[in-house]
């Protein structure tokens, strides 16, 4: 059974119908080819699959698409849009050494550019505190950390 | 010290703008028009008979397009090691573990698949299985693989010198037993692939593998499709770390219904399957007699281990070998023993993981080094540094250590980390550990027997002139060997990095053995080293003719052609400006640059290509399983890690680590930073609290990122890393390994750590709060 919902993706609006079990995660990469997002688990548990949604990180597979009916949606592929130069935080990752293999680094990205929205000068334990549900295996999470840091710094510049 | 332009900087990835703005493609994001989706069905029981499969409910299912038993994929047994060959796609005779797999199915979207599988009839005859190394090798126990009575499925007996001998010429022996427990790889990306077979008989399987190469040929043996129309692309994959390694039954189930429906075929492992596929960190029992002289030399060495590798061999009898090969190595030890014993029990299959073989025993010995240095009343780190080898030296098991900077990164970390301050001085609850580490630089040998090169590499001059095209087949998983590998072209070709494109990861592009051991930066890297050369070569070659200028008086730096005395070089650029009339970015300025000398090489010879390809030199070593640890360098490294003990709760939190690695030479700085806080992050889980846990029916009760838990950021501390540079003779500019070494260190200077903060001794992994307090408790019981 499918329903029509209406979402905001990016500042796109969207009117599309999905079937009532299927999962954000899977509308956006099944349906509508963001597949910057990444499911890692599909439990809610590593974080790789985390946009944000009305202003806030939550893990896409653990929300029903249905759930998200006329939500406003930031996925990796709105924060530098249009292939233009990329944003501060992501500049600052491919800066510090802040990515391996790249399978966090979407939802990383996300979970700190919504942090620093709401805190623009956090601290360590602020960031770590923020990232602490988007599990790396590669990093170690210093660079990432050290990532943050910088971005807060050139964010607050601008 | 030598100038470079390009390499020992912190340039960032190649890769990091597409991972940065979601635009990177892994396995599972890649799709084919008319393409099917796949998934298997597993077993639920640990060891039974497979008595019959019906498949015919399942195929009634609109939407299903193929279902595949073994009745159509046939028995040919595959594995790592061609001695020990002793998997098959499914299961025919039995299942062996609860994962095992015995089917696919092939339908038009999954939850059609699904549907499918669930209708799959399976009547088995249970048998009896074991979930323990002891239990399977006890009299009269059923085998697991009829090769294999007792169920051990390989074991190794090496002695160097002659160890009870020397042990009743030691002032002090003592024996301590250690074990760890099975480690998940606990890679974010799962495991992935899409098949397609053509009307021509050619298979392309995209996958997220670590080695394309062995998935070529395995999936050739398996398939029986000559190997040269199998092609294996790795697109990017989201870290791999062993358990990637090697060929997978998604990989070759899809392969086969592509085969079959002439359609592609996409499968991908949920997370619980990769935890039942496994092929990670083996559970290890090891029991160590060491003997010391008086005056803290380190003398003899026993060392008995039980590794409990689960159904299949995976990578297991390297690391049977490893286990015992790598522990001495580090230490001026003349005597060394090892009985290692590879158990089959009926789990999912333990392989290589990070560290491969060497983790479990480098934490068991280096805490009981850091045991006996108290014993003997010397500090841990000069009872190091009186024993550390150097560069130079050969180890009784005929490593030849051919630079080896050990002594510099105890030096380093013990003066950064304020040691003599700190080192039985901290509060209770405080304290500070040290430990060594050591591993191979790449593997000596393939994994099955060839003279084979390990790695090849072309490069080829795009006809304008303008790009550098670097095509290899090594793998980038993560760890960043496109970036190295870029650097390394760039720089022995003479021009900027981002004039170097590079092709990566499809066995199209030759031969390379893959991401494992931690060979790529040195071998793919010489590899890459000579293309670049001998494509520089060329191009000076052309210019000299042209310009009448001896070759030995032109190179190329930075992206200009760089003459020893003035030359007029106008014909050059005339030459270049006429042929390019109208085209972006015209040559000016008072060099000339390498596009025009590159276009000018084409317009004089044809296109410009140059191969590179590596094998290790002659290796040390004639006694048997030699082949296993002896590699053409070896990496080192030293950690120093501070800890704090809650003593109400045993709750251990990592505060600070110290920790310097000998890379020979840093093709990257940042990239080797990476790989050593990576490193210490999972050896961090390991000790704390990874531990794959099954019931009494052999199922993983935790095969999730919530039960199962690995490090969060709230969990790693940050590191002070240190980059030791010893000038490998042997690697591609000096370098050498530091993606796995770096692990090392990390669990005993985490257990010598603890033992300072409270004095207990932990000899099981994980240290979880409940283990370290029953310690505690047991330790007041006995005061």
């Amino acid at each position: 059974m499918k329903r029509l919902i209406n979402l905001i993706i990016n500042n796109k609006p969207y009117e599309i119908a999905v079937a009532t079990n299927k999962t954000l995660t899977q509308v956006l990469r099944d349906d509508l080819n963001l597949l910057g997002t990444k499911e890692g688990c599909g439990l809610g548990d590593c974080g790789a699959c985390t946009v944000i949604l009305n202003g806030r990180p939550v893990n896409s597979c653990l929300v029903l698409a249905v759930q998200a009916d006329g939500c406003e949606i930031e996925t990796i592929e709105g924060v530098a849009p249009d292939g233009k130069a990329l944003h501060p935080i992501q500049q600052a990752f491919v800066d510090q050494g802040a990515i391996q293999c790249g399978f966090c680094t979407p939802g990383m990205i996300l979970s700190a550019k919504s942090l620093l929205e709401k805190n623009p000068k956090p601290t360590e334990e602020e960031i770590r505190e923020a990232i602490s549900g988007n599990l790396c295996r590669c990093t170690g999470y210093q660079k990432i950390v050290e990532a943050i840091q910088v971005a807060s710094k050139t964010m607050k510049k601008r | 010290m030598k100038e470079f332009s390009v390499i020992n900087t912190r340039l960032p990835r190649v890769d990091a703008w597409s991972k940065a703005t979601g635009e990177a493609r892994y396995a599972a994001d890649l799709s084919m028009p008319n393409m099917l989706y796949a998934v298997l069905l597993q077993s639920p029981l640990a060891h039974a008979k497979i008595l019959n499969i019906d498949t015919s409910a399942a195929k009634k299912i609109i939407g299903v397009k193929d279902i595949v038993t073994y009745k159509e994929a046939g028995t040919i047994h595959y594995g790592v090691s061609p001695a020990r060959y002793d998997e098959t796609m499914f299961c025919y005779d039995k299942v062996r573990y609860v994962g095992d797999e015995i089917a696919a199915v092939a339908a038009v979207d999954l939850e059609t698949a699904m549907e499918a599988i669930s209708l799959i009839k399976v009547d088995y005859e249970e048998l009896p299985y074991y979930l323990n190394v002891f239990d399977a090798i006890k009299e009269g126990a059923v085998s697991i693989h009829d090769d294999y009575p007792n169920n051990i499925g390989a074991e190794v007996h090496q002695e160097f010198g002659n160890v009870e001998e020397a042990l009743k010429e030691c002032d002090y022996v003592r024996t301590d037993k250690f074990v760890n427990k099975k480690q998940d790889g606990a890679f974010l990306e799962p495991q992935a692939c899409l098949a397609y077979y053509d009307l021509n008989g050619n298979l392309t399987l995209y996958s997220s593998t670590q080695t394309p190469h062995y998935v070529q040929r395995t999936v050739s043996m398996v398939l029986n499709i000559p190997i040269g129309k199998v092609r294996v692309i790795k697109p990017y994959v989201g870290g791999g770390f062993g358990p990637k390694a090697s060929a997978n039954t998604i990989e070759l189930a899809s392969s086969l219904l592509s085969m079959r429906t002439g359609r592609p075929i996409k499968m991908i492992m949920t997370r619980e399957q990769v935890f039942l596929h496994s092929r990670g960190r083996h559970q290890f029992y090891h029991e160590l007699t060491t003997g010391v002289k008086k005056d803290g030399t380190i003398y003899a060495l026993k060392n008995t281990c039980y590794l409990d590798g689960g159904a299949y061999s995976s990578f297991g009898i390297a690391t049977v070998y490893y286990a015992g090969s790598l522990l001495g190595a580090p230490y001026k030890l003349p005597h060394m023993k090892y009985d290692g014993y590879r158990v089959y029990t009926n789990k999912p299959a333990c392989g290589a993981q990070r560290g491969h073989g060497g983790v479990a025993a480098r934490a068991a010995w280096e805490q009981q080094l850091d045991i006996i240095a108290e014993e003997l009343g010397i500090d841990p780190i000069e009872f190091r540094l009186k024993n550390v080898r150097e560069k130079g030296e050969v180890t009784c098991n005929d490593f030849n250590l051919s630079s080896f900077g050990m002594k510099e990164c105890l030096e380093a970390i013990r003066d950064k980390s304020d040691w003599k301050n700190k080192k039985g001085k901290l509060p209770k609850g405080k304290g500070i550990g040290v430990a060594c580490g050591f591993f191979v630089s790449g593997a000596g040998y393939p994994i099955y027997r060839s003279e084979t090169f390990h790695s090849t590499a072309m490069i080829k001059l795009s006809e304008d002139g303008g790009t550098v095209e670097l095509y290899t087949a090594a793998a980038e998983i993560g760890q960043g060997s496109d970036t190295v590998l870029t650097m390394i072209a760039a720089e022995a070709l003479g021009v900027r990095y981002e004039d170097v494109k590079i092709y990566s990861g499809s066995t199209d592009y030759g031969v390379d053995l893959g991401a494992y051991s931690s060979r790529q930066t040195l071998m793919s890297g010489h590899a890459v080293k000579q293309a670049a050369e001998e494509v520089k070569a060329q191009v000076l070659e052309v210019l000299s003719k042209r310009l009448n200028v001896p070759v030995e008086d032109i190179d190329i730096k930075d992206g200009f052609i760089i003459f020893k005395n003035q030359v007029d070089f106008s014909s050059i650029r005339s030459y270049y400006v006429k042929e390019h009339r109208g085209w972006a970015e015209q040559p000016g300025g008072d060099k000339l640059t390498f596009k025009e000398a590159a276009r000018i090489a084409y317009l004089e010879k044809g296109t410009i290509v140059g191969t590179g390809a590596y094998k290790p030199g002659e290796l040390g070593g004639k006694y048997k399983g030699a082949t296993v640890g002896t590699s053409p360098a070896y990496g080192c490294s030293a950690q120093i890690v501070e800890v704090t003990v809650d003593m109400e709760t045993g709750k251990v939190t990592v505060d600070k680590m110290t920790d310097a690695h000998d890379c020979g030479f840093a093709i990257n700085r940042t990239n080797v930073e990476g790989q050593m806080q990576g490193s210490l992050s999972m050896g961090l889980g390991e000790a704390l609290f990874e531990e794959v846990k099954f019931d009494d029916k052999g199922r993983v009760i935790n095969p999730t990122f919530g039960e199962y838990r690995i490090p969060t950021a709230l969990d790693m501390p940050n590191v002070n890393t240190i980059i030791i540079e010893s000038d490998e003779p042997n690697g591609p500019f000096g370098a050498k390994e530091v993606g796995e070494g770096a692990i090392m260190p990390t669990i005993p200077a985490i257990l010598n750590a603890i033992y300072d903060a409270v004095g207990v001794r932990l000899n099981e992994l994980p240290v979880t709060s409940e283990r370290v307090y029953n310690a505690l408790k047991e330790k007041e019981r006995k005061k």
